[in-house]
């Protein structure tokens, strides 16, 4: 069989029923044997669309995405994808053609050392050097990418030996590794002395993020925080992981979070942190984060725990298998519930005090957080939300309440503008029956507008709901707030005329500028059939707030 | 510990073990696979992750398809905890062991070019003998010495040869294995 055809049935074999790829010189093989394969192939318009598409993809679905580049610029253009893969975690794999092996290491037409490039950026990759291995590195890639902690694995693929006529065996055992044998049950002794920390703590907060949507382990995130009167906050990453609004939710914590979290996690002397890796945009400054508590840190990779906080109780496992054992232990200690009503008083009180809030207008203009508000009515908060990144992103994150996991997908570490249209496409390709709504800003959108046309050529009927005002917004808020107001290069200046763009593409062009109009044209926007683009002009220098500002600790949040 | 007893944990004693610094030399001996790239992937996750080795060295083992990496840190810059915790992350590395350094032979080679004009030679030949050193190549102004032995005891040599005008040096870093127990 010819390599590139063992190289469909080992995807087929892995249960990929969709790839995103755009065809080139080096994977011509491949683009020959997706022809026969019976998989949908959806032809991006810029391998960083493919990307973004297989994380939506995979972000929406659990399932492990799919991308397709060829050599040299192809496999460039996937590094920022690959890059936000490893970031945010996501089960992708990556399947890169590269020029004939006798041109490997000259410069060839379209070479680039895409296995050097991505090196500091996959989970693992494999370089194909004998056309037989293959069916066992797709494989081996697919069981790297979705199992321990998910990530990007990247195949590649030299042109002539996916031309090679090899022997090929359908292989139906999971691959062995000898260097990778993630751990997942949990300590046992770990989880119990965890749960008797957790019943003597008086200040307990739970603390969640993507990890605990990744292990689709929300369920049992549930289970804990309701086995006693627990407050729970997520990460940006973990929203939906635990169904919001709930009255033991604070909502989420860090940079733009609520204060109640955020003050939360400052007087706690127990934090619980479950997939969460205590990013900066969680603790602020790092010195004077969580003063007060003790940390309980559950992960399945043990390079995160005591990576940036120490942890008193580490326990290495997959969330999905640590929590059950964790309520059974916790339910055993029988602890006095009544302990935790004086710290309720305290978050009641920063709740009531602090809650999440802006001015609106008293004229027509839609303040972009009443824009959200539309959102959510518009969709009866039961759509999948893709995002790109900044303002918008946070503003979303603030104030559209996520009840369930995989509703909100968001390039939350590595901060990919751009991220939001084809990561929505890729879900919507996951999930044909749900709407899905991409939430864009002005300065993102721009990036990866061109895959409005593959919305179009493969019908896929995403809508985009574009917050514009004008700027790289979260850019000139941080100008205004601590550059004295400096702007350097964050105007938008003349903007493409966004319905015309829209509808350039074959994609339908809507406007709105009233604050009364916004949530009807969000509506009719999800009522017409194919993809919708909605222009809706918000506030022009709107702040996020709440904010902890960079480098200060959590209990100096501004605004 | 039984679950369900009443006995709680006091949150203050509860301390934070991990993420500290040793304040020592570490010797880190790893077993990777033998393949094209693997070496790269270390000296990459180093570099990405701002941990600075202090020596490496690399060669076959008794089984052709691994290989043996043994690198040197300073645990008073590094947490040690966090750098194998990193390095086991790569699919490629198949075990990692801190040496403890009781129980640990340790060994480099060293090999010295001096200066070696007629006055000074008999004493940098005595200097050699001392150190158990052997002379490798000689010349008309300069000797050439190999040394075998830690990394504390090759240092040393260098402290006493230097003045006589050390032209070159050149050491692989240091190689380990463990002790066995006298009675196995």
């Amino acid at each position: 069989m010819r390599a590139a055809d063992a190289l469909m049935e080992a995807l087929k074999a892995e249960g990929v029923k969709h790839i995103f790829g755009i065809p080139g010189g080096a994977n011509l093989p491949i683009y020959d044997a997706v022809h026969d394969a019976d998989i949908t192939h959806i032809q991006a318009r810029h391998e960083q669309g493919a990307g973004h598409m297989a994380e939506g993809y995979a972000k929406a679905s659990g399932r492990v995405g799919v991308a397709f580049a060829t050599s040299g610029p192809g496999a460039t253009n996937l590094v920022t994808p690959i890059a936000d893969a490893i970031m945010d975690s996501v089960p992708t794999v990556f399947i890169t053609g590269q020029v004939r092996t006798d041109l490997i290491g000259t410069d060839g037409f379209q070479e680039a050392d895409v296995n050097g490039i991505t090196m500091p950026v996959v989970k693992h990759s494999f370089m194909v050097q004998d056309p037989r291995h293959i069916p066992d590195y797709v494989h081996a890639a697919f069981h790297i990418a979705s199992t321990g902690r998910p990530g990007p694995v990247l195949v590649d693929v030299p042109q002539d030996l996916s031309r090679a006529d090899i022997e090929y065996e359908p292989i139906t055992e999971t691959p062995t590794l000898a260097g990778y044998k993630p751990s997942t049950e949990g300590n046992i002794k770990q989880i119990r002395l965890a749960a008797k920390a957790l019943a003597n703590a008086t200040r307990p907060v739970i603390y969640a993020g993507g990890g605990v949507v990744n292990a689709n382990a929300s369920e049992e995130l549930r289970e804990l925080c309701l086995a006693d009167n627990f407050p729970v906050t997520c990460t940006v990453m973990g929203l939906g992981a635990f169904p919001a609004p709930h009255e033991q939710w604070l909502g989420m914590l860090g940079m733009h979070g609520t204060r109640a979290a955020n003050y939360a996690m400052d007087n706690a002397d127990l934090i619980v942190a479950i997939g969460a890796r205590f990013d900066d945009r969680i603790t602020g400054k790092l010195s004077e984060f969580a003063p007060r508590a003790k940390f309980v840190h559950i992960d399945i990779d043990p390079a995160e725990i005591s990576k940036n906080v120490p942890a008193h109780i580490p326990i290495v496992g997959d969330a999905k298998e640590v929590l059950p054992k964790f309520v059974k232990e916790y339910r055993a200690s029988q602890a006095d519930r009544s302990r935790l009503d004086a710290w309720w008083d305290r978050l009641h009180d920063w709740q009531k005090e602090y809650p999440l809030n802006y001015e609106d207008s008293e004229d027509s203009e839609i303040k972009p957080q009443r824009m959200i508000h539309a959102m959510f009515a518009a969709t009866e908060g039961d759509a999948i939300i893709t995002s790109d990144v900044g303002q918008h992103q946070m503003w979303c994150a603030q104030y559209y309440d996520f009840k369930e996991p995989r509703r909100w997908i968001n390039s939350g570490g590595l901060g990919t503008m751009g991220f939001g249209l084809p990561s929505a496409i890729g879900a919507k390709v996951a999930c044909p029956d749900e709407t899905v709504v991409c939430i864009a800003g002005d300065g993102s959108l721009v990036m990866t507008c061109q895959e409005l046309a593959t919305a179009v050529r493969h019908e896929i009927p995403v809508k985009v709901f574009l917050m514009n005002n004008g700027y790289f917004g979260m850019v000139r808020q941080w100008q205004e707030l601590f550059w004295d107001g400096r702007y350097s290069s964050v105007e938008m200046g003349p903007s493409p005329d966004w319905p015309k763009l829209a509808e350039a593409f074959g994609v339908k062009g809507m406007m709105v500028d009233d604050k009364n109009e916004v949530e009807a044209a969000m509506r009719e926007a999800l009522e017409t059939e194919g993809p919708v683009l909605l222009d809706v002009h918000v506030t022009k220098d709107e702040n996020c707030y709440p904010m902890i500002p960079a480098g200060a600790a959590a209990r100096d949040m501004v605004g | 510990m039984e679950a369900g007893t009443p006995d709680l944990i006091k949150l203050e004693d509860l301390d934070a073990a991990a993420g500290a610094l040793t304040g020592r030399k570490h010797l880190l001996s790893l077993l990777v696979e033998n393949r094209p790239g693997v070496l790269a992937r270390i000296a990459g996750l180093f570099s990405r992750r701002g941990f600075n080795i202090d020596t490496l060295a690399v060669g076959p083992t008794e089984d052709p398809e691994i290989s043996r990496i043994t690198l040197t840190l300073d645990g008073a810059v590094h947490p040690i905890d966090q750098v194998t915790k990193q390095l086991h992350k790569l699919v490629n590395v198949i075990k990692i062991r801190d040496m403890e350094p009781g129980e640990t032979i340790a060994r480099e080679m060293a090999l010295f070019k001096v200066s070696a004009p007629i006055e000074s030679r008999a004493e940098i030949m005595q200097f050699a003998e001392i150190f158990r050193a052997k002379i490798v190549d000689v010349s008309r102004r300069s000797l050439t010495i190999e040394v075998t032995g830690s990394a504390d005891k090759v240092e040393a040599f260098e402290r006493m040869i230097r003045p006589h005008g050390l032209i070159e040096m050149v050491r692989t870093g240091e190689v380990a294995i463990a002790r066995s127990k006298p009675d196995a």
